[in-house]
């Protein structure tokens, strides 16, 4: 029987031959992930149910990468309980301070997450990893402590959406531009319970980095998984990093779809989310005046060495409007590391940008950029719903990495193309 | 069993940033998660809300983050089950794993109105509006789904099928 590559690696997880859309199984999972929001719950359900060990002690990742550097005495405690937790059950990848960096991120530069792999997480941004042919999908607190017991976790087996990307992508056009296209096209529920699978020559020309900011936003569609099968530039990205040995999984021709769909995206623009969803999209051309009193780059979606290169591409020799503050955050040390090697941190504070640590502290509001009433900002980041970033009559734009950085000098939001 | 309560309603798209926003995400404390649920769209919602109450809400409930403290804020309030033309998946799978009744109905959010007495037999799915005499029917809950409702949440289904 013809198999997605979501069936294929459930099948393989559940020990069973094929799996049929709609059934419920149980799988085996590779990697179990939570961070310091989620992972307090999930021990302290775990600690309660008298379990005295994890189901394997390699195949658990603690990232407190959410209101750390701790923004306060109560995130400071929620890292206290992880960071114990660790400790007594010997969970082996527990992330300090300078190891840290924004899960999504972290995990496969690790190499942490591989092709082929089941990988829950409670954040719904891992379903990133799909990027790398991973099954990989949010979850619950709940969910993570049970899998810490068994090592399982119980899926209902979705169907699968076909895209396809063809043409030539424009200067300024990134892999963020072809999911807010997307989104904006099939809106915020058009894949819920779906596994969304990128394919097309396009997609086989994106490098890995915007495959994952691709699907990386699959679950602001509503998706269960963001899935592209692994070709050679994702085994360039993944044999120097594995940890474990990995099979990778592809798609059959005549696998079955839920449903199919062709983008040609030659013609297509950057892509701006106006508030307060991902779906309400314009092409850079049609955003019209929008003044902006901050700019954010980084993220689990952009935060990777690639999304600074390009920043700093636009920035070089550029100062940042006066009224602006705009705030870097390198994903993780390493990509800190290679920025700075780089040059790209002199670019920015030569701009006048600032660079955090590594955190998701903006993105959601937590700490580091929060917006006050009536701000706005535009961002490299996943959700722009009301009060995502601070107040709640604050506003987010939703754009790639060149766009904010042109933004950021424009002190409107603006392409590349305007300086 | 039946569930009787006042409508509390809310628009499509509700996502988990307004049911609880992330500055409140530094505790497991229900009750304190209750505090601040739906605040981001009615800062006013838990003076109002008292035990019992229903939610109804258009389609795609939850959507969002995966913080489980969403349904924790929920249920602290004492809202008795959400009623929604449908929820975000983690949102639904996180419910169901922590023991809050919601139920997805298409039709309840053109039918229903804030302020209405409605009741929902949760064995027949059916969803009555007393206050203007429509009927609704729920979508069923898979098997597993019902067992998952009847242990009192995943981690009580785990614990009972592992214990001799």
């Amino acid at each position: 029987m013809p198999q997605s590559i979501a069936e294929k690696i459930l099948a393989a997880h559940a020990s069973q031959d094929t799996v049929v859309p709609g059934e419920l199984i149980n799988v085996r999972i590779d990697m179990a992930l939570a961070n310091d929001i989620t992972a307090p719950i999930a021990i302290d359900l775990f600690e309660k149910s008298g379990v005295e060990s994890v189901f394997d002690p390699e195949r658990i990742a603690l990232v407190p990468d959410h209101f750390v550097p701790n923004k306060d005495i109560q995130s400071a405690m929620q890292v206290q309980t992880m960071r114990t937790f660790a400790k007594k059950y010997h969970i082996k990848h527990f992330f300090e301070l300078g190891e840290m960096g924004i899960e999504h991120a972290l995990l496969p530069e690790q190499g942490l997450v591989l092709p082929g792999e089941v990988v829950i997480g409670a954040d719904s941004h891992t379903c990133t990893y799909g990027a790398l042919g991973a099954f990989a999908t949010g979850v619950g607190s709940t969910d993570i402590a049970a899998a810490m017991i068994t090592g399982e976790v119980w899926f209902k087996v979705p169907e699968s959406i076909k895209l396809t990307y063809r043409g030539q992508l424009g200067k300024w056009v990134t892999g963020k531009d072809l999911i807010l296209y997307t989104i904006g096209d099939i809106g915020v529920d058009g894949a819920t319970y779906k596994v969304m699978e990128f394919t097309g020559d396009v997609i086989s020309h994106l490098p890995v980095a915007d495959r994952m900011t691709m699907a990386n936003m699959a679950v602001e569609a509503g998706a269960k998984c963001g899935m592209i099968s692994p070709d050679e530039a994702t085994l360039d990205y993944i044999r120097p990093r594995a940890k474990r040995p990995f099979e990778c999984y592809t798609s059959d021709p005549d696998a079955r779809y839920a449903e199919s769909k062709t983008y040609d995206v030659s013609g297509i623009e950057p892509q701006v989310a106006f508030p307060y969803l991902p779906e309400n999209t314009r092409g850079i051309s049609e955003v019209g005046t929008i003044p902006i009193q901050q700019a954010v780059i980084g993220s689990c979606t952009n935060g990777r060495i690639e999304d600074l290169r390009l920043a700093a591409s636009v920035l070089n020799g550029h100062t940042v409007d006066k009224d602006i503050r705009l705030i870097i955050v390198p994903a993780t040390p390493t990509v800190y590391r290679q920025a700075m090697a780089e040059g790209l941190l002199e670019v920015f504070l030569l701009a006048k940008a600032i660079v955090s640590p590594p955190t998701c502290g903006p993105c959601l509001g937590g700490f580091m950029g929060i917006l006050g009433p009536e701000e706005r900002a535009v961002a490299t980041t996943n959700r722009n719903f009301v009060g995502r970033m601070g107040h709640t009559s604050s506003e987010v734009y939703l754009a790639n990495p060149a766009v904010a950085a042109a933004s950021a000098i424009l002190g409107r939001i603006g392409s590349p193309e305007e300086l | 069993m039946k569930i009787e309560g006042t409508v509390w309603k809310f628009g499509h798209n509700v996502d988990t940033d307004v049911i609880i926003p992330a500055m409140y995400l530094v505790t497991n404390d229900i009750k304190e998660l209750a505090r601040h649920c739906m605040e981001g769209v009615d800062p006013t919602f838990t003076e109002k809300v008292q035990p019992g109450d229903i939610i109804v809400a258009g389609k795609n409930f939850g959507c969002g983050s995966s913080r489980e403290h969403a349904p924790m804020a929920i249920k602290g309030t004492g809202i008795s089950c959400v009623i929604a033309e449908g929820f975000a998946r983690i949102f639904f799978r996180n419910a169901f794993n922590m023991g809050l009744a919601i139920f997805e109905s298409s039709g309840v959010f053109q039918g229903i109105q804030e302020g209405d007495r409605i009741s929902v037999n949760q064995d027949t799915g059916e969803i009555v509006d007393h206050t203007n005499g429509k009927r609704f029917s729920a979508n069923p809950i898979p098997p597993f789904m019902q067992e998952l409702i009847q242990a009192g949440g995943l981690m009580s289904y785990l614990l009972n099928k592992r214990r001799p």
